[in-house]
């Protein structure tokens, strides 16, 4: 199995430049398609690498610093940064290099960056500029760009076969199809795991168990003890939060939303970036920062097959905090529309939202941190289209597909090369088709 | 008649959030432009518009309801100001907006810039539609019209309709599921009863100012104290809230290609050896006289559906999760899916939990006579399946239909003579909700025009969709065809149609608002 990787790189950009570097990135889109990037766009040509799945460059332009006047504590201003976001098989390092190496366009791209110099050694500036994300999800972890491409096209040569076939039982059809089609598709067969990601991987499973366990083992008493204290207080500084903090308003800006619009519903998936700042206080960072671990850790060991709790429709997304923790942003590639998007987050995860983004300012109010919040339907709208910025270039590696498309897909691929069913399975193998 | 809660004023209410007036069997559609505001205004004040109250009253020989658009308002004096507070999707209108269009389906042979009207200098300002009795509805359509045409208002069209009874044009029984409104305010919604599909749908979901699904108030647009439009408000009628008791109601004009819709399903049917009733009440996903698809089974208990009425609509598609009974893509699964809030299978409490934080294996044991065979081959099927649980919660996605048909009716032997002249037909759809967005917006975007619904592919709704593929060049290497329909069937020869022709063209269409009739007193009063 290949694991996936990212890379994410931010480096602030001098506000003077904004617009030209705005302008830049808009000349390596689709023309009439805005946002959408042109897979051999000279400056970064992302079809020629076979292992990007997704890939973004926005400028995290931050409309809601704003809000931070009810917290007269926070700076009122922050950088604007340039994000370079990718999603890919293997690891992103040394995907890193070789960009560095086969992507000289993009140094007119980075040249816009505050300290991006004449001469710039690529590989160690994106080194240096390289952030972690706080928590990263997967939709089907192992799945790869070249599985995705093959097993879509077998079940196009599939579905085509299927039309002409003339044998009724289930057995023939199968053969029938196989010898049809067999011939036409090579599908590469999966690589083995890497050792190194295969231990990284065990040790962040177990770290929490072990050190849950062996405290409750070595101290009983007193780690129960100290961890219902722990909870009370928690839910007394939480409510006390939720009472007390600062209502802020999310006002709609209809011209606002037009321009997210333009950038959305060329494909059957959509991107989707938000920034803003996190409301002030270590202990609300710190819940914040726990929340966003018990994501990720959930992200890397339990939802790493097609669904982040019952959301189906995201392929990736990430969580990345920046400015000393002061502000974060969002990227997710989802499918669907984005008003269909919000609603199945409220209706199906309604919870998962309060519990990663109540923590920021003027996110509607929760009650003990799951409830209300993104219940209160139509604020939410408005706060998460307020915070949304356009993603200026985006890339999806297979148009036209659907993460449930590629989850029957790798069904039908498996079915295929499957050396014996029964009639049965072969009944539902074919309906999948 | 259903039991009111006691706060709704049922004198503000217009009619049409009740009853679709099924007595009075003529109706016909104005829709006009301002031209003199002043007098547009006396005209909209002198005119008589039925409220719940009145039809409760009496049985009216004929009635009328009046709506606007964003354009209307405009139109009629409504500064931006307050014009801001309603909808965003009102404001912009239906055709106001590519993005709006490509999700709605708009595109190719149905883009607003090949309507009749609903664009530019074709956009209505106002509806006013008319029900009467079929002979008298002529005269007072006439009558109408010309009161309204001497003072200040141009027809831009005059919709006509077809006598209600006939069913729609490609010949099936119509309007047969609808949600139940919750008017006695006897729901309580989000509760652990709603994880099993409920007709039954708080009326914050059709009448702004009145508690939603999610159980808040459906947003309004209000004025608060301070506001420096509510003065000008309240010298009007003492209304602070200019949506309560309104609704928005999205008309589209759709022409139903009644000869091309048979002549394709006796070809398929010819081609596939099927006989061509069951394949178009396959793709309708209900019986010509409208009964529930043969094999689904009827008579279950759901709320908001009446003792009587289980027979066509106490049904629900979750013991049929493969669409053996009644094809995932048919047109009355899309429009509603009949899901509730929980994945099907997962309603008990511990399931439910596991489900939402996404810890289910595949549906355990819940094989059924319709159910496809899982075989328990980790290989081919490690998972769960998602498809089960694809489709969001219908009860935050219902509106409430209106429309009636329009045109001359043929049947099927006719349409399928060459010699019978084409004849033009359609639906003048109309329907009531209080989120556009999340409404109708989703239904017809997420469910009928999505290709993708449910975890299908390469197919939109069999009668509605425009058959354009989706995603075009540049963006995809090749078309991605939209134009396929698939009837599961446990044999296993393959049973999906493709090159399914367009059989709904949209002629036209605007987003309006039927307000209250204070509201309607403000307008007139601007």
């Amino acid at each position: 199995m290949t694991p996936q990787d990212r890379l994410i790189i931010v480096a602030a950009v001098p506000d003077p430049r904004i617009a030209g570097l705005r302008a830049l990135l808009a000349t390596m889109n689709l023309p009439g398609f805005p946002g959408v990037a042109d897979p051999a766009n000279p400056l970064f040509p992302f079809g020629a690498f076979e292992t990007i799945h997704f890939a973004r460059l926005v400028v995290l332009e931050d409309n809601t610093l704003g809000d931070r006047e009810v917290y007269p504590g926070l700076p009122k201003t922050e950088p604007t940064y340039l994000c370079l976001l990718i999603d890919c098989d293997g690891d992103a390092t040394a995907l890193m290099r070789r960009i560095a190496r086969e992507c000289p366009g993009l140094r007119k791209v980075l040249a816009f960056c505050a300290d991006f110099g004449e001469g710039e050694d690529l590989a160690r500036w994106m080194a240096a500029h390289r952030v972690r994300s706080a928590a990263s999800y997967v939709n089907w972890v192992g799945r790869t760009v070249a599985q995705a491409r093959e097993e879509a096209r077998l079940r196009d040569l599939l579905r085509e076969a299927l039309r002409q076939v003339g044998a009724r039982e289930p057995a023939q059809m199968l053969q029938a199809l196989r010898a049809a089609v067999g011939p036409q598709i090579a599908l590469t067969q999966p690589q083995p795991t890497p050792p190194g990601w295969r231990a990284a991987n065990l040790v962040h499973l177990l770290a929490p168990i072990v050190v849950a366990a062996l405290l409750l083992i070595v101290f009983p008493v007193a780690t129960i003890l100290v961890s219902a204290i722990a909870l009370v207080a928690v839910l007394v500084a939480l409510r006390r939060r939720e009472l007390t903090d600062p209502i802020v308003e999310n006002p709609y800006d209809p011209e606002w939303v037009a321009k997210l619009r333009l950038g959305e519903d060329h494909d059957v998936t959509n991107q989707y970036t938000a920034i803003g700042s996190i409301k002030p206080g270590r202990f609300l960072l710190g819940l914040e920062l726990v929340i966003l671990a018990a994501i990720d850790w959930a992200a890397r060991h339990v939802a790493t097959r097609g669904q982040l709790g019952r959301i189906g429709t995201i392929h990736f997304a990430h969580w990345v905090l920046i400015d000393g923790r002061r502000r974060a942003f969002f990227c997710s590639n989802y499918d669907g529309g984005h008003e269909a998007y919000m609603d199945d987050f409220i209706n199906k995860a309604g919870f998962g939202l309060n519990l990663s983004f109540s923590s920021a300012i003027a996110y509607p109010q929760t009650d003990w941190l799951i409830r209300k919040g993104a219940w209160r339907e139509m604020d939410f709208k408005r706060f998460q289209r307020r915070h949304q910025i356009p993603t200026d270039v985006w890339y999806k590696a297979y148009p036209g597909l659907t993460a449930r498309d590629l989850a029957r897909n790798a069904r039908i691929r498996n079915g295929f090369k499957q050396p014996a069913m029964s009639d049965d399975a072969i009944r539902r193998w074919l309906a999948e088709i | 008649m259903a039991v009111f809660r006691r706060d709704i004023d049922r004198s503000d209410i217009q009619a049409l959030a009740y009853t679709g007036f099924g007595s009075l069997r003529g109706a016909s559609y104005l829709l006009f432009r301002v031209v003199d505001p002043p007098a547009a205004r006396r005209f909209l004040g002198g005119l008589a518009i039925a409220s719940v109250a009145d039809i409760e009253r009496d049985r009216l020989p004929e009635a009328a309801q009046c709506a606007v658009t964003a354009a209307g308002l405009r139109a009629l004096g409504a500064p931006d100001s307050v014009l801001q507070r309603f909808n965003p999707e009102f404001v912009e209108g239906m055709a106001g907006n590519p993005n709006r269009s490509r999700r709605l389906g708009d595109i190719g042979a149905n883009a607003p810039d090949t309507w009749g009207w609903g664009l530019g200098e074709r956009e209505p300002h106002l509806l006013i539609a008319l029900f009467a009795g079929p002979d008298r509805i002529g005269e007072f359509e006439h009558a109408t019209r010309q009161a309204a045409e001497r003072s200040g208002l141009a027809c831009i069209e005059t919709l006509q309709t077809s006598e209600l009874g006939e069913g729609e044009p490609f010949g099936f029984a119509d309007g047969l599921s609808q949600p139940a409104f919750d008017w006695d305010a006897t729901r309580t919604p989000g509760t652990r009863a709603d994880r099993v599909f409920t007709n039954r749908i708080a009326l914050g979901e059709i009448l702004l100012g009145y508690g939603n699904e999610y159980g808040f108030p459906a947003e309004s647009p209000k004025l608060r104290a301070g506001d420096p439009d509510l003065d000008q408000v309240g010298r009007a009628g003492g209304v602070g809230d200019l949506g309560r008791n309104g609704s928005y109601l999205v008309f589209r004009q759709l022409a139903q290609d009644v000869r091309g819709f048979w002549l394709w399903v006796d070809a398929e049917a010819r081609r596939a050896g099927a006989d061509p009733i069951t394949l178009a009440e396959a793709m309708v996903g209900r019986r010509m006289n409208g009964a529930a698809l043969a094999d689904l089974e009827t008579g279950l208990a759901i709320p908001g559906v009446e003792p009587s009425d289980r027979d066509v609509n106490g049904f629900l598609f979750e013991a049929d999760p493969d669409g053996l009974l009644c094809p995932i893509g048919a047109h009355v699964r899309r429009a509603n899916p009949r899901t509730g809030d929980a994945p099907p299978g997962f309603e008990a409490p511990i399931d439910n939990l596991l489900a939402t934080l996404g810890l289910t294996a595949r549906r355990q044991g819940a094989q059924t006579a319709s159910t496809l065979p899982w075989e328990r081959n980790t290989t081919v099927w490690p998972h769960l399946r998602q498809e089960d649980d694809a489709i969001a919660s219908a009860r935050f996605h219902r509106i409430l239909r209106r429309g009636r048909a329009y045109g001359r009716k043929i049947d099927r032997a006719a349409a399928l003579d060459p010699s019978t002249p084409d004849p033009e037909a359609g639906l003048q759809f109309i329907c009531l909700n209080a989120n556009i967005a999340r409404q109708f917006e989703f239904v017809q975007g997420a469910w009928l025009a999505n290709g993708k619904f449910a975890g299908l592919t390469g197919e939109q709704d069999p009668l509605l969709g425009n058959r354009q593929p989706f995603p075009v060049p540049p963006v995809s290497a090749a078309p991605q065809p939209t134009d396929g329909f698939t009837r599961p069937s446990a044999d296993p020869a393959c049973r999906r149609a493709t090159g399914l022709p367009r059989f709904v063209t949209v002629k036209g269409g605007a987003y309006f608002f039927l307000p209250g009739l204070a509201a309607l007193r403000w307008v007139t009063n601007l």
